[in-house]
């Protein structure tokens, strides 16, 4: 089945183009990777697919079901989640409660039960501390679960983004720039974890990144765009190696 | 054609109104322009203004050219130490504390010049040492108050453009209110470009405040309250930030004023217009002339 | 059913207040006007939570909060007159519909004006605050008993040390409940990212309402307390300052604390009338003059707010789970 279909999509910003008839589909369990260079308008892909931005024109399909103009909280419950560029973490929250949120919002129970606290509030919030303990193992975070999240350093901080991601039980994650900052011992690691996790989720991902070698790695295909148009689409060596793509990084330490 | 004339007369009244409320509109329009905050405390500057010109007229016996750039003065110095003493040690707090603050000064502003003796929290005529004549023109009737609200107002709004679009000062200050950031990178002197936007406003909100005394000759301390927030709404109406929408505004709030008081029910008047206030920020919270805001 | 799980502290310290209070009151150590100041700290309390679930835990700006108290006021005062309520049987349920006409209003209210940008739901909170006003000072045209600008006089004092002060604490109960549940968990993440709150799963627009409706609400229940506390309604109490007295009690206590509400609303209520008791009758002005100053003074040394977020042992309350 495929996860996610593209037909069309544009968007403008106040006469600027940013996104301007791309089309693309992406087979369950598919890794697709996204590259093109800075302001090519890969970001703002990831906010129309999420609902966070409205397209001027244009259809998405996940899982076969049309998705344009829903709001981002029903494309999470439908299975859509994502991490962002710059880390949105919630400030005040502690670490584990990055991730029982979600989790609360997927499945829950009502205000008299919060109220009263019933013996279904206290089934809920058992449920969800026993998978928030299960994700935080999963990155190696259990013994800072009580801490504001805020106060980890920044490596753990995405890895908590990342696991807060996976909170919902997602089936398509978008993934914004993972391996920024990173070198490549830790591009390693994070290909790696990458990989595990969507073995073990069971994943479909895109993935937005510079960082070729995670791209050339992780990638089942991948996608370019540049000037808010995709220029070149294909398995990773294909599009290494197509000129336009050489092009459109000419100048960037790309390889 | 006594309705016809009845009609012309609230217009005029309203315009009256209309253009008391734009001098003071521009101030907030200004301010939260450049600073993204609502001065709450701008109402009452307006009220000082009354007062001084009140004091300056009576006590003092000073003849009106001096009043009125003496009153703006004293106005315009009040604006910019509201800003240098209460708003600017918070400019990175929270919006929150900034608007607890205003409401702080507001406050202070008002039970401090009640205490004074000679200004009581009750009414005090305000003097016009002048006789009041009106000029009967056809249909309808305008008192030379009026004509000089009118052309002092047009006056100050030549000069104001001016200012905003032929000097550097305006300048910088229109590029302060697009972006905060790059325009003191491009050497801004951001501090004194504030200063100055609270300055002219609180210019203009004194000047309101001596047309204020003359058209309706009855100041009291609490006076800035409703003109403040209906000027407010005036400035939200327009276009929060844009200078031509807070006369626009300004205006048409003058004229609903007027209207519904003449031609519905004087008790309903402060009501109408907060119910148009949900109307624009229903419609179109950017107001008349603002930019539709993309949701991001 | 363990409404009051983690509230034994809680439970324990307001037993002793209660009866630390009554023995005074009963004693006659305090005078009339006394007490009515301190079941008017409870009333405050209590409306000044509803705000700061809207604006302490949701980040939702509203400067219209007195309107809702004077709504919750004059729809208890209305109803026990028409029905001919005098004792307390025939409260609880003016009581509660007084809260209930409160946030019903606040929930219609919200559904179109939440979706704006905080300056501008500010400014949207205020016109709606004043323009309550505006209504109850043409309350008479819709019916004489409502008294407009006059006031609405003449009902029954049925509010009590117990019914002030139990109904405060029921009330702090359910508030703690709520936001050491998945529902105050969302709030903060609203208040803190509401675009992520949205892609987490969290109906952002629906849980803001939700707490604007129960502050809303809890401003009702805090009306309607007064109306039968104070016996006299003008719509004067119901203007936008006292719509700032709120807010800054929310403020100077600390955002999204509930202890925080409480010894701020208590430190406000002493201020203002312990003031007016205080200084001889020539000063009395000078208290407002004063106490904006004290204000300023807060918001420089502490914008934040005196105790923000967290919430004190002392009294109980208990940790989120």
């Amino acid at each position: 089945m495929k996860a996610l279909e593209v037909y069309g999509l544009t968007k403008n910003f106040g006469g600027i183009s940013a996104v301007e008839d791309l089309s693309f589909s992406l087979e369950e369990f598919e890794t697709l990777g996204f590259i093109g260079p800075n302001g090519a308008g890969k970001t703002t892909v990831f906010n129309l697919i999420s609902g966070i931005t409205r397209p001027d024109a244009g259809k998405i399909i996940f899982f076969n079901q049309p998705i344009v103009g829903l709001p981002p909280y029903r494309l999470a419950h439908l299975g859509l989640s994502r991490t962002f560029q710059n880390l949105r973490l919630f400030n005040s929250l502690k670490v584990k409660e990055q991730i029982s949120a979600p989790l609360l919002a997927a499945k829950g129970y009502g205000l008299t039960s919060a109220i009263f606290r019933t013996g279904q509030f206290e089934t809920s919030e058992k449920t969800a501390q026993y998978k928030t303990n299960i994700l935080l193992d999963f990155f190696q975070l259990t013994d800072k679960k009580e801490w504001p999240a805020i106060s980890l350093p920044y490596g753990e901080q995405r890895k908590l983004e990342l696991a807060r991601a996976l909170a919902m039980n997602p089936r398509l994650m978008l993934i914004d720039e993972p391996g920024a900052g990173m070198n490549p011992r830790e591009i390693q690691d994070l290909a790696n974890t990458l990989k595990k996790v969507k073995e073990q989720f069971r994943l479909t991902l895109i993935v937005i990144e510079h960082q070729m070698g995670l791209i050339m790695n992780i990638s089942d295909r991948v996608v370019v765009m540049d000037f808010g148009q995709k220029i070149a689409e294909g398995l990773p060596a294909e599009v290494r190696s197509n000129r336009q793509v050489i092009e459109a990084y000419l100048g960037e330490a790309a390889v | 054609m006594d309705l016809f004339a009845y009609l012309l007369e609230q217009i005029v009244n309203g315009l009256q109104l209309g253009a008391v409320y734009a001098l003071i509109a521009l101030g907030y329009t200004m301010v939260y322009g450049v600073l993204r905050l609502i001065n709450f405390a701008h109402g009452d500057v307006f009220m000082v203004g009354a007062f001084t010109a009140y004091y300056l007229i009576s006590k003092w016996h000073l003849p009106i050219y001096l009043v009125f750039p003496l009153t703006m003065t004293v106005t315009a110095f009040l604006g910019f130490l509201i800003e240098k003493i209460a708003y600017k040690p918070l400019r990175n707090a929270p919006k929150i504390s900034l608007l607890i603050t205003a409401v702080g000064v507001s406050l202070f502003l008002e039970y401090f010049l009640s205490l004074n003796s000679l200004l009581t929290p009750n009414y005090i005529g305000f003097p016009r040492p002048f006789d009041v004549i009106s000029y009967h023109l056809g249909l309808f009737t305008i008192t030379n108050i009026q004509l000089s609200i009118f052309s002092i107002t047009s006056l100050s709004l030549g000069v104001l453009y001016l200012l905003i679009y032929k000097t550097k000062y305006g300048q910088a200050m229109r590029a302060l209110s697009h972006d905060r950031e790059t325009a003191s990178l491009m050497g801004v002197p951001v501090d004194g470009i504030i200063s100055f936007t609270f300055i002219v406003g609180a210019a203009l909100a004194g000047l309101g405040g001596i047309l204020y005394g003359f058209a309706y000759p009855q100041i009291n301390v609490f006076m800035g309250i409703m003109p403040g927030i209906k000027s407010f709404i005036a400035a939200v109406l327009g276009g929060i930030g844009i200078i031509h929408g807070a006369v626009l505004g300004g205006l048409i709030i003058g004229l609903s004023e007027v209207f519904v008081s003449a031609f519905l029910s004087s008790t309903l008047r402060d009501g109408v217009i907060f119910f148009v206030l949900f109307i624009v920020l229903l419609l179109k919270p950017s107001g008349i002339f603002g930019k539709k805001i993309d949701k991001v | 059913m363990n409404f009051l799980t983690g509230a034994k502290r809680f439970l324990l310290s307001s037993l002793l207040v209660y009866l630390f209070l009554k023995i005074f009151f009963i004693s006659g150590l305090f005078s009339e006007y006394v007490q009515q100041i301190i079941l008017l700290a409870f009333i405050v309390i209590l409306t000044s939570l509803g705000l700061n679930v809207i604006y302490g835990y949701t980040g939702q700006f509203s400067l219209g909060h007195a309107g809702f108290y004077g709504i919750g006021a004059y729809t208890a005062a209305y109803l026990g007159t028409v029905f001919q309520v005098e004792g307390l049987l025939g409260f609880w349920p003016i009581l509660f519909l007084g809260g209930a006409v409160a946030g019903l209003l606040g929930y219609i209210i919200g559904v179109p004006i939440l979706k704006l940008r905080d300056d501008f739901l500010a400014i949207a909170t205020l016109g709606f605050g004043i323009l309550i006003r505006v209504l109850l000072d043409n309350s008479d045209k819709v019916s004489e008993l409502l008294g407009g600008s006059r006031g609405f006089i003449g009902i029954p004092k049925i509010v009590n040390l117990e019914t002030a002060f139990w109904v405060m604490v029921f009330l702090i109960l359910v508030t703690r409940n709520l936001i050491f549940s998945r529902f105050g968990l969302f709030w903060q993440c609203i208040k803190d990212d509401e675009l992520a709150a949205g892609v987490f799963g969290i109906n952002t627009a629906g849980l803001k309402l939700m707490a604007f409706t129960y502050g809303c609400f809890l401003a009702g229940i805090g009306g309607a307390l007064y109306a039968y506390l104070y016996t006299f309604l003008h719509p004067s109490n119901f203007d936008f300052l006292k719509s700032i007295d709120f807010l800054i009690i929310v403020i100077v206590g600390g955002m999204g604390s509930i202890t925080g509400t409480l010894y701020a609303g208590l430190l406000w209520v002493a201020v203002i009338e312990g003031l007016r008791i205080v200084l001889p009758a020539q000063m009395l002005e000078l208290r407002w003059v004063f106490i904006p100053i004290l204000l300023i003074g807060v918001m420089m040394w502490k914008p934040l707010g005196l105790l923000s977020r967290k919430e004190s042992n002392l009294l109980g309350l208990g940790e989120r789970g």
